[in-house]
């Protein structure tokens, strides 16, 4: 007999090893989340995911998952931390949705969607970051970055390359490249690389490839980010 | 000509009287006018209040990004943002566009002029032209337009509820699509969407058809006071197809002196610059745009409806070519010069474009697949279309990196600032000279911009609510009269 634990009432099962967010999604149970991608070691950084276990809160996706744990996660509460720490990202960037590329394909964009964001309600930061484009096939537009390293991971842990970093620290802190002039044209990524196509924003980006699929044909035209990263219905 | 009233010589003294904004026209704009103590007019300009900076901001931004972004220009005729920047960006790309590529494209662009077209004329210029210049303000408006001519209204909220659904189907959403991509575009029609296309468009082409009528009775039943309100003559310029068909996707450019003299024909726009230069002037956003060859003081056009029906040499649909030849037989033959010749003008564009969107609707390549091309690389693009409001340039450099390091666009509206401030200070004389200021008045400058159709930035939605406020200030700067119009309609002093 499999595990299990409990997710707003619901028995949800485990194997060992797993985390909270790995039986959840297995389980078609949506955490609202960013940094987390199944196929990487999980961040626990943007702390979308935080749920609450037995009274105290914790981050779904690096908390493995342990028999009779009462978790509590589609709680007003916790879902009104979840908008403040989106629209607090939306601002902290220069998310200018109505002309990015990745509209309509972008997590970020998604989850506030899930989340009823209907404005950023904070103060936007209107910060200066730099676009690189001196690679030939890849665009990095770090405006959109949301420092979850995704790119970090899948660089380092699928494409062997370390293409990618973050330097600096608090709202300084900045996604860097591995070459010395500072420039990805001057790395060793290759448009085919992992790293290249893991970004749940705009940040990292195929050139020449903007708009090429129509209104309506995009990843979150038709379904919620709930409907696409667990297999379920939005119900 | 009025140059001489485009700035006073002893400013000091004058009373100022501002129109401020000036209502039903897309953006924010405002008229000053220098009195002296007798309200003899020495000054009247039309000035554009806002400042956009598009030409900066998408510097450094990727070329494939661009069409999207600019079309954020404007909430009205976003496509034609949309199509000129793509034009523009199919030369970066070295693009030849496929049959499907470039017929889907116009199509979204007759959708575009007509929706535009019918906004204009039924929603913003309709009340003053069927009620009257100085009518009671409080139904001058499109309300009081369906208040008493319930058919016309809702026929004008049908023409342009249809356009924008060609453009919905053909770039996503009715407003700020993405259809045109560098190369081509990123859908075509199905056969469901074509169908629920053409089950109207018969309809559309009736309407259209009213509203040619509609516009020519107004005309012709006083035509000494529409030939002469605000009248003056001037070059025109626009795109005309190879063989001198009205085309408002693509064409050559044609301009024609105010004795219908050509002065330049067929041109090739991919070196505009050459031939259009502009003009900064202290006092308004908007430059002035100037034939080069003319120089500053003698160059200066119209482009939009009035100046493609007179360039042209035939419409290349039946119906709205008729009207075109009983339009030019109006005119003697020649050009027509009158500033309110623009709505009839337009009115037989908006037919030509229902009868256009009925031609392609039976052209089978709208269903094609084969939608994107691409060719050698280059680091400058032009792109110029007829936009519902003329000519619109769009030019760009990128580096390469493929990002934006120049652009610079000449919206119609630009190309038409000089125009606009002669029509205002033409309406000036003729009517407010030596005269007590009233609304009805001041409506009759609003009446000769709004002709043109000016897109002084994005859309404004508050169609019929604009607050206007006039002062009379006299040469020692006090007011000693001042009239309000609220945003319910009301005036008050």
């Amino acid at each position: 007999m499999s595990k299990t634990i409990t997710i707003d009432g619901l028995a949800v099962p485990f194997q060992e090893g797993q985390t909270i967010m790995d039986a959840a999604l297995v389980s078609g149970v949506y955490i609202p989340h960013l940094c987390h991608n199944p196929e990487f070691k999980p961040h626990g950084s943007c702390k979308l995911c935080t749920v609450n276990v037995n009274g105290r809160n914790v981050a779904s996706c690096t908390m493995p998952a342990v028999e009779g744990q009462q978790v509590l996660s589609d709680i007003a509460e916790l879902n009104a931390d979840r908008l403040a720490l989106t629209q607090m990202l939306f601002v902290e960037g220069n998310h200018l949705c109505p002309a990015c590329e990745k509209t309509g394909n972008c997590q970020l964009q998604a989850v506030a969607y899930y989340l009823g964001m209907m404005s950023p309600h904070y103060n936007h930061f209107y910060p200066q970051r730099e676009a690189d484009a001196s690679h030939p096939d890849v665009m990095l537009d770090r405006n959109r970055c949301i420092y979850c390293e995704l790119c970090v991971r899948a660089s380092r842990e699928v494409d062997g390359k370390n293409v990618f970093g973050l330097s600096g620290r608090g709202i300084k802190t900045l996604l860097v490249v591995n070459s010395a002039s500072g420039l990805l044209g001057d790395t060793d990524l290759a448009v085919t690389d992992k790293a290249a196509h893991v970004c749940p924003t705009g940040a990292i980006l195929i050139k020449r490839h903007g708009y090429a699929v129509p209104i309506g044909q995009r990843v979150f035209d038709h379904i919620t980010i709930k409907e696409v990263q667990t297999g379920g219905s939005d119900e | 000509m009025t140059f001489e009233l485009e700035t006073a010589a002893n400013p000091e003294g004058l009373k100022r009287v501002v129109i401020e904004p000036v209502s039903r026209v897309e953006g924010h704009g405002k008229v000053t006018l220098l009195l002296d103590d007798d309200n003899r007019v020495h000054q009247a300009r039309f000035h554009i209040v806002e400042f956009r900076g598009f030409e900066k901001f998408i510097q450094g931004r990727p070329y494939w990004e661009v069409p999207v972004i600019v079309q954020r220009l404007c909430g009205i005729c976003p496509v034609s943002h949309n199509l000129g920047a793509a034009k523009a960006m199919d030369m970066i790309v070295g693009a030849q566009l496929t049959p499907s590529a470039e017929k889907l494209r116009r199509l979204m662009h007759l959708g575009q002029v007509l929706q535009s077209h019918a906004l204009h004329f039924y929603y913003l210029a309709s009340p003053d032209l069927l009620f009257g210049f100085d009518s009671d303000v409080a139904k001058r408006n499109i309300v009081g337009v369906a208040a008493a001519y319930p058919d016309v209204a809702r026929q004008g909220v049908a023409l342009r509820k249809y356009g924008q659904e060609v453009i919905r189907l053909t770039s996503g959403k009715r407003i700020h699509g993405t259809g045109a991509i560098p190369g081509g575009v990123n859908k075509n029609l199905s056969m469901e969407e074509r169908d629920s296309l053409l089950k109207d468009i018969d309809q559309m082409i009736a309407w259209s058809r009213d509203a040619v009528e509609l516009i020519k009775k107004i005309y012709c039943d006083r035509p000494d006071f529409y030939n002469g309100f605000g009248y003056f003559k001037s070059c025109f310029m626009s795109l005309v197809r190879d063989d001198g068909a009205l085309d408002l996707y693509h064409g050559g450019l044609r301009a024609r002196d105010e004795h219908g003299q050509a002065i330049f024909d067929h041109l090739d726009y991919s070196h505009y610059w050459d031939y259009v230069h502009e003009e900064v002037k202290s006092w308004s956003y908007m430059k002035f745009p100037f034939i080069r060859s003319r120089g500053r003081e003698e160059g200066w056009y119209r482009v939009g409806p009035l100046a493609r029906i007179n360039n042209c040499d035939f419409i290349p649909t039946p119906l709205a070519e008729t009207e075109r030849k009983v339009f030019k037989a109006f005119g003697g033959g020649s050009a027509t010069q009158a500033t309110l010749a623009y709505h009839w003008a337009r009115m037989i564009e908006m037919l030509h474009c229902a009868e256009g969107i009925q031609e392609l609707l039976h052209d089978n390549d709208l269903l094609g697949s084969d939608l994107v091309n691409r060719g050698e690389r280059a680091l400058r693009g032009v792109g110029v279309i007829e936009a519902p409001r003329g000519t619109l340039i769009h030019h760009y450099r990128i580096n390469e990196d493929e990002l934006i390091v120049r652009a610079n666009l000449i919206v119609s509206t630009t190309h038409n600032n000089h125009a606009m401030n002669e029509a205002v200070r033409q309406v000036a004389l003729q009517y407010l000279d030596g005269q007590q200021l009233t609304e009805g008045l001041l409506n009759h400058i609003e009446v000769a911009i709004r002709a043109f159709d000016p897109c002084l930035s994005c859309a404004t939605h508050a169609v019929g609510k604009m607050p206007l406020e006039v002062e009379l200030v006299d040469a020692g700067g006090n007011v000693i009269d001042r009239l309000n119009k609220n945003s319910d309609g009301r005036c008050d002093a």
